[in-house]
Order: C-alpha cells, then sequence, then structure tokens
C-alpha cells in the first residue's frame, strides 16, 4: 500500500501541531519518524489512523484521495495502528480480544477464529494462548496481540507509536523481526520513535518533525550527529549564566528504587545543594516524573531513602514534605496544579492554609490583588483559573507558592508558553534560587535543561546519568544521551568503581 | 460568553414548558381533564389554611435532606444512602425516645429535654450511617452510589426487623409501626389536630441557612469546593482530602438525621416502616433543580413539596393516582438538566464558529 500524505495541517488553539506536511511511504519499507516530545509526530498518526481529521490536506491510499473518519475506517481500508499504550480489553480472552473488532455475523465464529489465531501465531512465533486473559500478558505480548489483531484484521498497512517504550530486550527484538518480515511481505510500516537507535538498525528510511514541520529525511547509513541535529535544532549559544553558590545539601536521595508500570529506576543517588537547579532530562516516561514525585512523597520508592536536610522523609506523604519545605509544580496545570471553576483569589486563600472559620473576602481580595500585581498575571482576583492563558497559569502556579521554601520541584517550567512568560517564571525561579531555594525540574527543551541547570541528570528507560554538569554538556551530546546513545561511558566509570571497590 | 448566559432564563423556561406539556400529554393519554388536575393540586396545596401548613410540614424534612445533600455534592460525591441515613436518625430518635418514656412520665426528665436529646441521637444515627458510606468510599474503594444504595437496604431491613420485633406493638406487630410515644413527647404543633411544629420549620431554615454560609463564605466551604472540582490539585494545594470528605458525611447524616427525628417526634410520633418517605429521592431531585446551589433550594423544595401535598386529593377528586405529583417532578429536573445540557452544546456550536 503506498501512503501518501499531502499538505496536512493541524492546529490545536494557538499551537501548531503539523504544519503543512507531506510524505510518500511506500509498500515494502519501514518508515522512522523521528522528533521530540510535542513536535508533531502523534498527530500526525493520529490522522493518519482516522482519530481526528485533519483542518486541511489530503490522505492519498494507492494514488486514490480517501477520508478517513474513524479508526474503524482506516482499519477498513487496511491501515491499522499499535499505540503506545496497547488499546486492548484486559478483562477479556485473546480470542474475544481478537473477535471484538471485526465485523462478522451475530454469532461469531470462534473456532476459526481460533485456528487462524494460532497460524498467524506461529508464523511470527508468538508464543500465545488465545484462551488466556489479556491482563495475563506483558505489555509485550499485549503489543504482539495487537499486531496478530491487525493483521488478522487485514491491515497492511502499520503504524507503530513508540512501540519499544516498556518492553524486554528478546521482545524487542521479535518485535524488530516481525517488523521486518511483515515489510518485506510488502507491508508498509510507519515507525515512530524518538531512540535513535532502534529507527537506524530498522528504517529504510527516517523523517524528523521539528514543531510540526517536516525538517528533513535521511537514508541508511544514518548520520546519527545529523539526526540528533535535526530533532533538537542547532546548537544555540549559550546565554552567560549567573552562577549561585552552593549552600548544604537541601534533598538527598539514596540507593533509591522506583518502579512504575513500564520501567524501573535501580539505585538513584542524588545530593541537591540549597540554591542549586538541577534539570532532569529524557524523553517523556523516561522515570524523571516518577523520581520528582518521589521527591515530593506523591510515589512510594520500592527501597533506598529520601531525605530532606537530614530527616529521613521515606514513605511520609507529600503533606510531610510540604511542611518541610518542599514544593511541587504539576506540568498538567489545570489538571492537577489548580482547581478549576475557582478564582485566583480562592486559590490564593486555599494555598495560603489560613485556620479560621469565615473568610475575610476585602482581605483576600487585597492580597490577590498584591500578588497578581508582583507576579504579573493577567488577570482579576475573581477571574476562574482555566480563564487564564497557559503562561498566566503557570504565574498563577509560581504565586501560590509559599515565601520560604527549601525545594522547588517542576514538571515542564515553561511547556507551551511564549517567550516572554517564559524568560518570565525563570527569573522568578532564579530569584528563589537566590534566597537558598534548591530547584529541581523536568524538561524536555534541551536548550532549557543547559541554560538553566548547573547540574544535569538524563533518564532513559529507566537508566539515569550521573549528575553532569550542565557547563561541560552540549546539545549535541545530550541530545545522543536523551536517545539511548553514549551510556557506554557511565557503565565503564560504573564497573570500574565496583573494580575498585572490591579491590578495597 | 455573555449571549449565552442571557439565553440560559429562555432554555429554563423552555424546560418547564415541555415539563408541563409532558405531563399534560400523560393526563390527556390517561383520560384525565388536564386543567382540572392542574387546579385540583393548586387547590390542595394553598387551598386552606390546613393544607397549607401540610405544605410546610412535608417541606421541613426536603429541605433538611436538601441541605445535606448540597454539602455532599459540593465535594462532588453523590451521597444516594441519604434514605437510609433518614432512616437511621428516625431509629436512633425512636431509640432515645422510647428510653426516655418512663422517665419522661414519672417526671425524672423534663420532657423537652428528652426531646432535645432524643433529636440529637437522631442526627448522629444519621451522621453514623452516612460515616460509614464515607469510610467504605475511603478505605474500601466502595463507591458511595453503591455502597448508599446498599446500606439504604440494611436500614430498611433494619428498620422492618425493630418495627415486628423488639419494638412490635403489645399484642400484634402492624405496618401501622411501633406504638405512639406519650404526647409529652411530642414536638411541640400549634394545635391538637395539627402536625406542623414552629420549631421544626426554624430547624431547616436554620439548616439551609448554615449550609449556604459553610459554602459562600467559610474556609471550609472553600476547601470542599476544591475537594469537590478538582481532589488532585486540591490536595497538592495541601488540603486534607479524605478528611473533608469525611467531614461532608458526616455533615450530611446529621442533617438527614435531624430530618428522621423530626419525622418521628412531630409527623408520626412512632417509627414507621417507610419512615424516610421517599424525601431522600425528593432531596437528590431538589439539589438537581437548583443546580446545587443552596440559594434558591428553599423555594424550590416547597414547591416540590406543595406538589406532593396538593396531589394527595387527586384520588378522591378525580380518581387519579397521586403519583402524578412524581410525574411533573421527574420531568421538571429532566428537562432542566436537559436544557442544561443542549445550552451547552448551543455555546459550543456557536463558539466553534466564532
Amino acid at each position: 500500500m503506498l501512503i501518501e500524505l499531502r499538505d496536512i495541517c493541524k492546529t490545536f488553539g494557538p499551537v501548531r501541531a503539523n504544519a503543512g506536511i507531506s510524505l510518500a511511504v511506500p509498500p515494502a519499507s519501514v518508515l522512522g519518524i523521528l522528533g521530540e516530545n510535542g513536535a508533531g509526530k502523534s498527530t500526525l498518526m493520529k490522522i493518519l489512523s482516522g482519530f481526528q481529521p485533519p483542518d486541511s490536506g489530503s490522505i492519498i491510499i494507492d494514488g486514490e484521495a480517501a477520508t478517513i473518519r474513524s479508526p474503524a475506517d482506516a482499519l477498513a481500508r487496511g491501515i491499522g495502528m499499535l499505540h503506545q499504550d496497547p488499546l486492548d480489553f484486559p478483562p477479556l480472552r485473546l480470542i474475544d480480544d481478537l473477535i471484538l473488532g471485526s465485523r462478522g455475523p451475530l454469532r461469531p465464529d470462534r473456532k476459526k477464529a481460533a485456528r487462524e489465531f494460532r497460524e498467524l501465531a506461529v508464523r511470527f512465533d508468538f508464543d500465545l494462548d488465545h484462551e488466556a486473559y489479556v491482563d495475563s500478558l506483558t505489555v509485550g505480548e499485549r503489543q504482539q496481540l495487537e499486531i496478530l489483531r491487525l493483521l488478522w484484521l487485514g491491515a497492511r498497512a502499520l503504524i507503530l507509536d513508540e512501540p519499544t517504550t516498556g518492553i524486554s530486550l528478546p521482545q524487542k527484538q521479535k518485535l524488530f523481526a516481525t517488523i521486518r518480515l511483515l515489510a518485506d511481505e510488502g507491508m508498509t510500516v510507519l515507525f515512530v520513535s524518538h531512540k535513535l537507535e532502534d529507527v537506524e538498525s530498522l528504517c529504510d528510511r527516517a523523517v524528523v518533525l521539528r514543531q510540526g514541520a517536516l525538517v528533513g529525511s535521511s537514508e541508511p547509513p544514518f548520520d546519527t550527529k545529523r539526526l540528533v541535529e535535526l530533532m533538537f535544532g542547532k546548537e544555540v549559544p549559550q546565554t552567560p549564566r549567573y552562577k549561585i553558590p552552593c549552600g548544604e545539601t537541601v534533598l538527598a536521595a539514596r540507593g533509591l528504587c522506583l518502579e512504575s508500570l513500564r520501567l524501573q529506576i535501580k539505585d538513584l543517588d542524588l545530593e541537591v545543594y540549597a540554591g542549586e537547579v538541577v534539570g532532569l532530562a529524557g524523553m517523556e516516561g523516561s522515570g524523571q516524573a516518577i523520581f520528582l514525585a518521589s521527591c515530593a512523597g506523591l510515589e512510594r520508592a520500592v527501597a533506598g531513602s529520601v531525605c530532606l536536610d537530614e530527616t529521613d522523609m521515606t514513605s511520609r506523604s507529600h503533606h510531610d514534605f510540604k511542611r518541610e519545605g518542599v514544593a511541587y509544580l504539576p506540568a498538567a496545570r489545570l489538571e492537577e496544579g489548580l482547581v478549576p471553576g475557582l478564582s485566583l483569589e480562592d486559590h490564593f486563600i486555599l494555598a495560603e492554609g489560613k485556620r479560621g472559620l469565615f473568610i475575610d473576602r476585602r482581605e483576600a481580595e487585597r492580597e490577590a490583588v498584591s500578588r497578581i500585581a508582583s507576579y504579573n498575571i493577567k488577570g482579576r482576583p475573581d477571574s476562574p483559573v482555566e480563564s487564564l492563558s497557559g503562561g498566566n497559569q503557570q504565574r498563577a502556579l509560581l504565586a501560590l507558592l509559599r515565601d520560604k521554601l527549601s525545594l522547588i520541584l517542576v514538571e515542564h517550567p515553561t511547556r507551551g508558553l511564549d517567550i516572554e512568560s517564559t524568560i518570565y517564571i525563570w527569573s522568578k525561579l532564579k530569584e528563589r534560587c537566590s534566597q537558598g531555594t534548591a530547584i529541581v525540574f523536568i524538561s524536555s527543551d534541551l536548550d532549557e535543561i543547559l541554560q538553566y541547570s548547573d547540574r544535569v541528570l538524563v533518564f532513559f528507560a529507566g537508566r539515569v546519568s550521573p549528575p553532569l554538569s550542565a557547563e561541560d554538556l552540549g546539545v549535541e551530546e545530550l541530545g545522543r544521551l536523551i536517545g539511548g546513545k553514549g551510556w557506554e561511558r557511565f557503565e565503564a566509570s560504573a564497573t570500574a568503581e565496583t573494580a575498585e571497590a572490591s579491590h578495597v | 460568553m455573555s449571549d449565552s448566559r442571557a439565553l440560559k432564563p429562555l432554555f429554563q423556561g423552555a424546560a418547564v414548558v415541555l415539563a408541563l406539556g409532558l405531563t399534560t400529554l400523560v393526563l390527556l393519554a390517561t383520560k384525565a381533564p388536564p386543567l382540572a388536575a392542574y387546579v385540583n393540586i393548586a387547590r390542595g396545596a394553598v387551598g386552606t389554611v390546613s393544607v397549607a401548613l401540610d405544605v410546610l410540614v412535608a417541606w421541613v424534612p426536603l429541605l433538611l435532606v436538601t441541605s445535606g445533600l448540597l454539602v455532599t455534592f459540593t465535594v462532588g460525591l453523590w451521597n444516594i444512602g441519604i434514605e437510609g441515613q433518614i432512616t437511621f436518625g428516625a431509629i436512633f430518635a425512636t431509640w432515645a425516645l422510647r428510653s426516655f418514656q418512663g422517665g419522661a412520665a414519672s417526671g425524672a426528665i423534663d420532657p423537652a429535654l428528652a426531646i432535645a436529646l432524643s433529636v440529637l441521637a437522631g442526627m448522629a444515627g444519621g451522621a453514623l450511617w452516612a460515616m460509614l458510606v464515607g469510610a467504605l468510599k475511603t478505605f474500601g474503594g466502595v463507591n458511595e452510589i453503591f455502597g448508599g444504595l446498599g446500606l439504604n437496604y440494611v436500614a430498611t431491613a433494619l428498620n422492618l426487623w425493630l418495627i415486628f420485633g423488639p419494638w412490635k406493638r403489645p399484642g400484634v406487630a402492624s405496618m401501622s409501626g411501633t406504638v405512639p410515644f406519650d404526647k409529652a413527647l411530642w414536638l411541640p404543633t400549634i394545635n391538637e389536630q395539627s402536625r406542623f411544629a414552629p420549631i421544626a420549620v426554624v430547624l431547616a431554615l436554620v439548616a439551609i441557612a448554615v449550609v449556604f454560609a459553610l459554602i459562600q463564605g467559610t474556609y471550609f466551604g472553600l476547601r470542599l469546593k476544591a475537594v469537590g472540582k478538582n481532589p488532585k490539585a486540591a490536595y497538592l494545594l495541601g488540603i486534607p482530602t479524605w478528611q473533608y470528605t469525611m467531614a461532608s458525611f458526616a455533615i450530611c447524616g446529621i442533617l438527614a438525621g435531624l430530618a428522621g427525628a423530626v419525622q418521628v417526634t412531630s409527623v408520626y410520633h412512632r417509627l414507621i416502616p417507610s419512615i424516610s418517605s421517599g424525601y431522600g429521592y425528593m432531596g437528590l431531585m431538589v439539589s438537581m433543580l437548583v443546580n446545587f446551589s443552596a440559594a434558591v433550594a428553599a423555594p424550590v423544595a416547597l414547591f416540590f413539596a406543595a406538589l406532593n401535598v396538593g396531589s394527595i386529593q387527586l384520588p378522591i377528586t378525580l380518581k387519579l393516582d397521586s403519583s402524578l405529583a412524581g410525574v411533573l417532578q421527574g420531568t421538571l429536573v429532566l428537562f432542566v438538566i436537559l436544557a442544561e445540557g443542549a445550552r451547552m452544546r448551543f455555546m459550543k456550536k456557536g463558539g466553534r464558529k466564532a
């Protein structure tokens, strides 16, 4: 199947997710689609698989213009999408999960379906029992099930969205072998990933998206340096950083082990000093978010300890952390940080945490007016927070922080904000640093990581680099680490350390 | 935005017209004269002083449970268990009154004090039953709708067991309930025949006023709202969310228990099988109709009480079942919510074009 995308545009409010993307994918090939978070990969794939319509542009399948109205419509045309989180039915048996999506008679022929399922499984060497329940499978096996399901339903083109996240190495090898086999048989494959290595080892061609546009394409042998440049942009000259002398240890994580459904972090050690900024880099879902949450008492550690100012806070609640002067600013401002339906003034009252019965509204309004002014928020005390722009919501979150804090943990402090707000937010954060507050933040913007951090931790699939000095780190090297390249040197030094330790 | 807000009364007016229209259709389908039926209801509710006072008697429990439900709705909870909480309040009040009966007769305890303590016992009973729902939700992961519904049946069963078992009338147990209390233990009414107790009306008005002030003007109310609208953000803002959930259940239970106690002490003077009389579910309807705001709850509850009392005469005068009031109430709530949904869609479409 030859898939052509012509001038696809899609905007969400002010964000241009796809700004005129044209692309052709020939049959019997694997096309890699690279790009950092928010580059527009997912939007493009959702358009192709019928999840959302484009604002403009056309999809041409085998030379014929196609309007894809829904995912079922896409599948009927032979386009199947394998989602990052498998879209299956955990409480069902595999065979029922398979039959569910088929357009068959009222009474499906389970025997026939089971036979066909077994044949497919044998062909790809998948060890799946069709009478087992979906929730008994690993993420990798659920992926295999989903591939078989799409093939069984007659897919001739496959879109795979970040398929190597959360699966084991043998499963990954099997997945790649399967993809190769399918492509050789004539399947059109679109492979969306941010892992350079995966794309390099599997794809016949790779295109890079950046800020909604197709910025380049490359064929094997791939030039990693160039791909990184394309993904993250050219290296920008560093603005001079003003260094704040670091104080005592504010936060100490020792031998921290964390687990989520998809990944494990083992033995993470980090000390954060007063007045310091630590940036956590990595593709989304590489473990940095659960680490940040564990520093705020929002995520339980499997092993290891978290100490604040030498007080052991392991497995204490977030409110205990709050009392010790830790603030946590979530990335989903309106979903987790603010209360839609309440006004700015209400938020200031809540954040103050005053005891008492009746609210003195006049005083609350005075306080709100002064905070709004000092944080330069475009809004009034009675403005509902959901009516504010993203930048103003972020300013409001900062304005809610208490005056004396030892540690601020921020997820994506400037995501979706314009330059002016970005600079403002960081000037406020740096102001805190000069008062001795330490900041640990997550960002997928490499420039932001390098510009504002003193030290950087890189996360990749649950692996964590040792703290790296931001000054000595270039965009390209950081990009390579985020893409999973160049990690050997940490391992080498780690083994050397262990060797040394065993000598002593 | 301002346009659509101006449209709100229009949509609500349309809802009322549609509700009346549908009820009229139901009447026509049963070959009953619609106009006569409506006139009958109106006359049955305000035709004489006596029926007007009956409306107030029905208003009291309805307003009490609505006040309570507004608190649980503020924190985002569907307290379906309200019926059981009324029943439990009634059971606790009855238990207290029964134990004070001897003392009041011999003069060992002041009847007024006995009544007051019994009402407090009723409030404690309602709170207990509500907090059980809350505990199931907080610690057991049982959705408050399922927990509440289940506990409603438990409360009803317990009530029946008491009436036909330990508290049965001497001789033969009866659906008409337990033995009536001494007159000394009745909540004082304006005269011998009437069931209208001014104190009860005062209690109900105080309840809605307190709930209004609580939600509008206090730190507690603002935190409840925050928990209801976004528990995650509320938690990050430092609000102990589950404690606030429990507190809202307790408050609602206290008011539901009070309603049950009032039914026992001033209306029936005994425990009867259907002591909650469906006021809990009706309170849910009133809460939805007033869009969960305490400001207009009192008049709307009064209107619902009037519809209920007004339709009592229908079977006699027009050979219609008195459930007609329920038809009108139900369709009214449905159409008002539907109108709000339609308005939202209308707004969204308008916004997309702009």
